[in-house]
């Protein structure tokens, strides 16, 4: 088959990702955008298999039926709850192959490059490959994180700062040597010893960065991946794998920058890790006072009584599955004419839209459940405010105490409504380790207990 | 500890200490309960109900004070007994607790005979102004009860309509209703007289309640005068002469107008502001009503007659001095729930054993008898930190700055930044050959597209489209098939790896994100 055709093909499938991506700006026509990319994917296979010859087309088929059968046996089983570790795990592949495509092309007798083509193919195959390193160590390291295998609070290795300096000094020199090698043999050790230094980098990054700043660090990983995918299509002169790359590089680019924006942090910052260590919590204020303990019964009566209810999910609801009981609650506010609605922080949960997918697949309507700015005008006017398993994104130091770590910081101005319910299973400070004064507020009432049993005895109560 | 709940000997007192509701937490605590036989009946509550909670039953009296370490009731006890039956006090000793109002202000001689008893008392009516202490009370709970019962009462004796209707017999003008004295009770006088329909005007001498006075539905009544009525702990002071002139003259104007008027205004230790002259009462409608709250402090209106309600020149004034106990079942239980409070805040290792921690600010304020010797009134209260964040600092241009986060950077900044790239683009263009240098057009054009394209997903769809991102991002399949057709073993093997993990990705990925698209739903 003619290589114009098969361009003409890399060309339809460019186009496909892009639908896929902008099908997602709505609810409605995101489903469509999914198949628009599942097409694009097909097809641009599709011309490779054809155009390209293997040594053996049974071979290709049947890893890719059994990588495909694993990929779809996880994906139909993984519970909503673990989709950020599942994003995480994705991430790891890409990298991985990434690294291995890499490597693959830097053995290939078939490649030969002289002069400055021979320069800018190594320094294609070198970023490749430490960006794939990075990012799979780093996936691997937030999914262990994320799974609970790793603690989620920040592990800060002293010198921390020196010792990824230099880590990326001596990936620079070790880049430069790669370059000058003039065959495989002196190339190989470079390449590998900087593999292996990408590795450690990648984990000794992510396990520096504390559990909550995971939606960071995934956007982050996942704008890797991206890039790790357009340095394989420099490498490999495929201008469709650059295309998808910028795309994915670009999607990850703009999630990190809106969950840095949500959090009022610098990128860099969340990036060098070791927030939320107690040393960070030296600003807080002094907040006296006691808080009220209410009972599920005097919940469900509050509930009951109000004619707006709004509620805020964090990543403890995540934690104790309590997104059914909560919609099933929603639901019997709904029948006794209570308007409920859910109020969701970009930053609640552990990746961006974590609580939005929760409460879809409790069969939360959309239309119900509103982003920060939409809500926090109505917040006013509400008279019970449900904030489960949330914190820092419900403080009100973030706008009254200057020198809080988190001032600053966009948050539910919960504390406005004429009550407050916050369930919470102790009075633990949040992840920014930041006493939260809205719980001594004498509008604030504290249902202790784990967030799903609370929950179901609310419901039992109405 | 055994807490004992007598039977209440104030003549026409309905209430008992702690309702049945209350007992099983009481139990939760460590400590036993016992109740005097018939101490409930007239609050509405059997034996039976009080059994049923877990608590057991005292034959006498003798009984109950006898066997019990906590005795836990609402009035003081009674120093003398006219009758056979032994009085309250005498059954006290130096083993036993008590917790009930005791007026320590006014009954220097009650605390005089508990302190030579050696009882060691606590006394619900001298909760220190704190917030934390709000859940213990009492006097909030029981003004809240008396507010609601005062309008309850008001429209007893109203021959009309609270709320205005248009019939098909005629048009019925809404009652209007003034309150004076915006404290637990006035609020609570006004919520309920609100929700029945009438037109609520309220008024203060402080002026800091307006809002909440608003927020319960009334107007509130502004006097064209500087001075501020907020006294110690949230409480009323006495205000100047000219002021409660200017006061007086709004009153009488008012009582023209309305059709009820509700007084609730007390100043701590002081006997009540007498507020409602004979004029301004005689100025009002015939039919209409008055409600003097502070009745027992002898009344704010000079017509009233505490303890009665009278019908005075058509005007009826109503000077009851129990409307808590007029509910009793209600006072009773937020009464019991006081109670249950402290009990926790006594016995915070819930072992059934209380401590009088002389170091806790609120049991401090509370007991006034301890060791045989009187504990009132406590010590000034230590200078404490507000839970409130203080106002903001003057210097507030600077403060703004600081919470809007990060300075915004310089067009200054973003233009030399954009030099910067400008001159590396055009430095690699020298070096690089012009086949890189298409494949680099296609990545920064492609870059900027996805910039466009991903702006406009919607912060709902973020988590799918991370999933869908992941499985295009296994388009590195393409890079892996690629090299499948090449001749060395080792490129072959590794290849095949970034085909199999790849794979994985792309199918895993558009699955997924198929699963999760199709959860969202719209409201049918």
């Amino acid at each position: 088959m003619s290589s114009g055709i098969i361009s003409a093909a890399y060309i339809a499938a460019s186009i496909l990702f892009i639908l896929s991506l902008g099908g997602l700006s709505n609810q409605e026509s995101a489903q469509r955008g999914n198949l628009f990319g599942i097409a694009g994917m097909a097809l641009a296979i599709g011309a490779t298999l054809i155009g390209s010859t293997p040594v053996s087309y049974t071979l290709v088929i049947a890893l890719m039926a059994v990588g495909g059968a694993a990929g779809g046996f996880v994906a139909a089983r993984v519970e909503m709850t673990a989709m950020p570790q599942l994003v995480a795990m994705l991430h790891s592949f890409v990298g991985l192959a990434a690294v291995l495509v890499g490597f693959a092309s830097y053995l290939d007798p078939a490649g030969h490059f002289i002069g400055a083509e021979k320069t800018i193919h190594d320094v294609e195959i070198f970023i490749g490959i430490l960006i794939g390193a990075i990012t799979l160590t780093g996936s691997v390291a937030a999914f262990g994180k994320l799974q609970g295998i790793l603690t989620s609070r920040p592990v800060l290795i002293p010198g921390r700062h020196i010792l990824n300096l230099a880590v990326a000094t001596a990936c620079a020199w070790l880049g430069y040597c790669f370059v000058g090698a003039d065959s495989i043999n002196g190339g190989i050790w470079p390449l590998l010893a900087m593999t292996i230094l990408a590795l450690i980098f990648g984990i000794h990054m992510v396990l520096a960065i504390g559990g909550a700043d995971m939606p960071v660090v995934i956007s982050m990983l996942n704008s890797y991946s991206g890039w790790a995918a357009a340095a394989t299509g420099f490498m490999l002169a495929n201008d469709l794998l650059i295309v998808t790359g910028a795309l994915v590089g670009s999607s990850g680019a703009i999630l990190s920058y809106i969950m840095c924006r949500a959090m009022n942090r610098r990128f860099i910052s969340v990036i060098l890790g070791g927030f939320g260590t107690p040393k960070a919590s030296s600003g807080t204020i002094e907040t006296g006072g006691e808080t009220v303990a209410v009972s599920a019964n005097e919940t469900a009566e509050l509930l009951t009584s109000a004619k707006t209810v709004v509620i805020v999910p964090g990543y403890g609801m995540a934690v104790a599955h309590a997104q059914h009981p909560v919609s099933e609650l929603v639901d019997a506010l709904k029948t006794r004419g209570v308007t409920a609605r859910f109020a969701i922080h970009p930053v609640a949960g552990r990746m961006p839209g974590h609580m939005n997918v929760l409460l879809a697949e409790a069969k939360v309507p959309y239309d119900s459940v509103l982003e920060m700015d939409e809500i926090n005008g109505d917040l006013p006017t509400t008279d019970v405010v449900l904030v489960i398993g949330a914190n820092d994104i419900v403080n009100p130091a973030a706008q009254e105490v200057p020198d809080s770590p988190i001032a600053g910081m966009p948050v539910l101005e919960v504390w406005k409504a004429a009550t407050t319910i916050v369930l919470k299973r102790s009075m633990a400070t949040g992840y920014a380790g930041v006493d939260n004064p809205l719980f001594y507020r004498e509008n604030t009432r504290m249902l202790f207990g784990d967030a799903k049993q609370s929950i179901s005895e609310v419901l039992s109560a109405l | 500890m055994i807490i004992g709940i007598p039977t209440e000997s104030a003549l026409g007192e309905k209430r008992v200490a702690i309702a049945p509701e209350t007992i099983p937490r009481i139990i939760g605590l460590g400590f036993g309960v016992q109740i005097q036989s018939g101490a409930g009946e007239a609050a509405g509550f059997t034996d039976n109900d009080y059994l049923a909670g877990g608590a057991t039953v005292a034959g006498s009296k003798e009984a109950l004070w006898d066997t019990s370490d906590i005795i836990v009731k609402i009035r003081a006890p009674e120093q003398a007994s006219s009758s056979q039956v032994s009085a309250e006090i005498a059954l006290l000793n130096d083993a036993k607790t008590l917790i009930c109002l005791i007026g320590p202000g006014q009954n220097p001689l009650l605390l005089e005979l508990l302190s030579s008893a050696g009882v060691t008392t606590l006394a619900m009516d001298a909760v220190p102004r704190i917030s934390r202490a709000q859940k213990l009370d009492t006097l909030s709970s029981m003004a809240n009860i008396a507010g609601y019962r005062a309008v309850i009462e008001a429209a007893n004796h109203f021959g009309r309509f609270f709320t205005g209707q248009i019939t098909a017999a005629g048009k019925i003008p809404p009652a209007k209703v003034l309150v004076i004295g915006a404290g637990v009770a006035g609020l609570a006088a006004i919520g309920a007289a609100s929700a029945m329909g009438a037109i609520v005007r309220a008024f203060d001498t402080r002026p800091e309640v307006k809002e909440q006075v608003e927020s319960m539905g009334a107007e509130f009544l502004m006097l064209d005068f500087k001075e501020d009525g907020s006294g110690q702990g949230g409480y009323a002071k006495i205000m100047s002469e000219e002021f409660i002139a200017a006061e007086m003259q709004l009153f009488s104007e008012q009582a023209r107008e309305v059709d009820i008027i509700i007084t609730t205004a007390l100043i701590p230790g002081k006997p009540a502001p007498k507020l409602i002259v004979a004029d301004t009462a005689r100025a009002m409608k015939v039919g209409s009503v008055i409600v003097d709250l502070a009745a027992e402090q002898g009344g704010n209106c000079e017509l009233t007659r505490p303890g009665e309600a009278a019908l005075i020149d058509g005007i009826t004034v109503i000077g009851y001095t129990d409307f808590p106990s007029r509910m009793a079942a209600q006072s009773s239980l937020l009464y019991g729930n006081n109670v249950t409070h402290l009990l926790m805040d006594l016995c915070p290792e819930k072992d059934g054993q209380i401590n009088v921690d002389m170091d806790d600010e609120v049991i401090r304020g509370m007991t006034v008898v301890k060791d045989a010797k009187i504990t009132w009134p406590p010590p000034p209260p230590p200078p404490r930190l507000s839970a409130v964040p203080k106002a903001p600092p003057a210097n507030g241009a600077e403060s703004s700055a600081h919470l809007e986060g990060a300075p915004k950077k310089s067009t200054a900044q973003t233009l030399i930044a954009l030099a910067a790239v400008v001159g590396l683009v055009l430095g690699l263009g020298v070096v690089a050959p012009p086949s890189f240098m298409g494949h680099f057009t296609v990545f920064v054009l492609a870059i900027f597209v996805g910039w466009q394209v991903v702006w406009n997903v919607t912060p709902a769809l973020h988590t799918p489209l991370m999933s869908v991102t992941n499985a295009i991002s296994g388009i590195i399949v393409i890079g892996a098939l690629l090299q499948m057709g090449s001749d060395s073993r080792i490129v072959m093997f590794l290849a095949a790896l970034a085909l199999l993990v790849a794979s994985i990705n792309v199918f895993g990925g558009f699955w997924v994100t198929q699963r999760m698209l199709r959860m969202f739903r719209r409201e049918s």
